[in-house]
């Protein structure tokens, strides 16, 4: 029974899935979904995700999408293996469940247009993002970052003590975004309990093994 | 006997009607502190203790306090199994990773443009705003697209994720109910002949319809 994930190495949503199965020690095995040729809105990616996006995900014979279902997903099915990431505590689970969605909720928006900018079309087309674009989102992003270190004055992860899907939930955008330009390393490390949380976050091995299997901006 | 448990924010709000149709449903008992963001009491620093984004809802039991409406709601669900409608969050884990599919669906792909046009077209013109025609216009077409997949899921299943009424529907109730009821938009989805059904079966469910009269309700 072998599990599936059809994506690629530049789409941040992918890569949620791969440090998942990564921490939950899990073998996959990745089928390479062009996005730059338009892969995803291929009539065979289309019966695999019908929102034409990667990644879609198979387990023998259950079929889903969205990344972040999808390691909820892993995350139940392979509760003995690897990484806890989601307590067997209501209440704890329910603090992490509350930084899931501010990830989902106010992170993603916050960043998507950032991510196109600095690193999808430098990976897609190696081009240069606009830089008063970039300039223009970045107040916006900081004040969020102000919650995040407030929270992370008080705990040391964002679900709680431990590491959980709350956090991972945010590698590949921080990842992205901070080795893309030293401004939005800047950003991040200016805020001290953001800083520690990253550095923590992005040397754990599971991410250290998905981000050098794939070097996934060879070349950019 | 337990107290009851509080929810904070008006009815109005379609985050703070999430959660109450979620409690209805589930047959919890809750009292409502109504919250005016007219006199900005969401930014007060009392309440910015327990909603750090300064935003509605928030939510309290006996032994936590919580924010972010689908965060509140699986907790809810997850706390009361037994309660209400039982199958609200799956009894099994496959159906809970189909539950999880969908409301990331909602949350990801149908909010965004929902929420932008629920706010464009009824609350811009209350707070007499300026609408935006380019940016209504952009998220009606992809408010259109995720009603296109929408429409074929739901001629394969009566609901979301399955044969049952889950969360992953009821998310869809607040934001569908401002498009339908008071843009003009009810043609997105009763066009649609099985998007049309669904709407028609989650809206009449009496939890909602208790959300609706309280929406409806002069302010006290
Ligand atoms: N909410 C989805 C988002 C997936 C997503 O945005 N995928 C991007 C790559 S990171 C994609 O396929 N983009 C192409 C498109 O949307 O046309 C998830 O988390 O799986």
């Amino acid at each position: 029974m072998a599990i599936k994930v059809y994506g690629s190495m530049i789409s941040t949503a992918t890569l949620r899935v791969l440090l998942c199965l990564a921490e939950k020690d899990l073998d996959y095995e990745l089928i390479f979904i062009d996005l730059a040729t338009g892969e995803h809105k291929s009539p065979h990616m289309l019966s695999n995700n019908p929102f034409g996006q990667i990644p879609a995900f198979e387990d023998g014979d259950i079929k889903l999408i969205e990344s972040r279902a999808i390691m909820q997903y892993i995350v139940r099915k392979y509760a003995d293996k690897g990484t806890e990431l989601m307590s067997s505590d209501p209440k704890k689970m329910a603090e992490q469940s509350v930084w899931m969605e501010v990830e989902s909720q106010k992170f993603e928006p916050a960043t998507t247009k950032l991510i196109w900018e600095l690193c999808m079309k430098r990976f897609l087309f190696g081009k240069k993002g606009d830089d008063a674009v970039v300039a223009e989102l970045l107040p916006a992003l900081g004040r969020l970052l102000d919650v995040y270190e407030a929270r992370l004055s008080e705990s040391k992860y964002l679900g709680g003590d431990g590491f959980s899907l709350a956090d991972l939930y945010h590698v590949p955008v921080i990842k992205f975004l901070t080795e893309a330009e030293t401004k939005m390393k800047k950003l991040f490390h200016a805020r001290p309990h953001v800083s520690a949380w990253v550095t923590d976050v992005l040397s754990r091995p599971a991410c250290l093994k998905v981000f050098c299997k794939h070097a996934y901006c060879k070349g950019g | 006997m337990a107290t009851p448990v509080t929810v904070y924010g008006p009815p109005l709000s379609t985050a703070v009607s999430r959660v109450l149709v979620c409690l209805l449903e589930k047959d919890v008992p809750f009292q409502l502190v109504p919250i005016s963001m007219a006199k900005g009491e969401h930014k007060k620093p009392d309440y910015l203790k327990i909603q750090p984004f300064g935003q509605v809802p928030a939510f309290q039991d006996d032994e936590i306090t919580l924010f972010e409406s689908r965060a509140i709601c699986r907790y809810i669900a997850e706390k009361n199994p037994s309660k209400g409608t039982m199958g609200l969050f799956g009894t099994n884990p496959l159906v809970k990773a189909s539950i999880d599919q969908w409301l990331e669906a909602e949350s990801q792909s149908f909010n965004p443009p929902s929420s932008i046009l629920a706010f464009q077209l009824v609350f811009a013109p209350r707070m007499k705003l300026k609408q935006d025609e380019a940016l209504i216009k952009q998220n009606e077409a992809k408010l259109v697209k995720v009603l296109d997949v929408y429409e074929n899921r739901l001629g394969e299943s009566r609901y979301l994720a399955g044969d049952e009424f889950t969360l992953a529907d009821l998310s869809h109730l607040p934001n569908t109910q401002y498009l339908v009821e008071k843009a003009n938009r009810a043609e997105l989805f009763t066009s649609r002949k099985n998007v049309g059904r669904w709407w028609d079966e989650i809206s009449s469910r009496p939890s909602w319809k208790k959300v609706v009269e309280m929406q409806n309700a002069p302010p006290q």
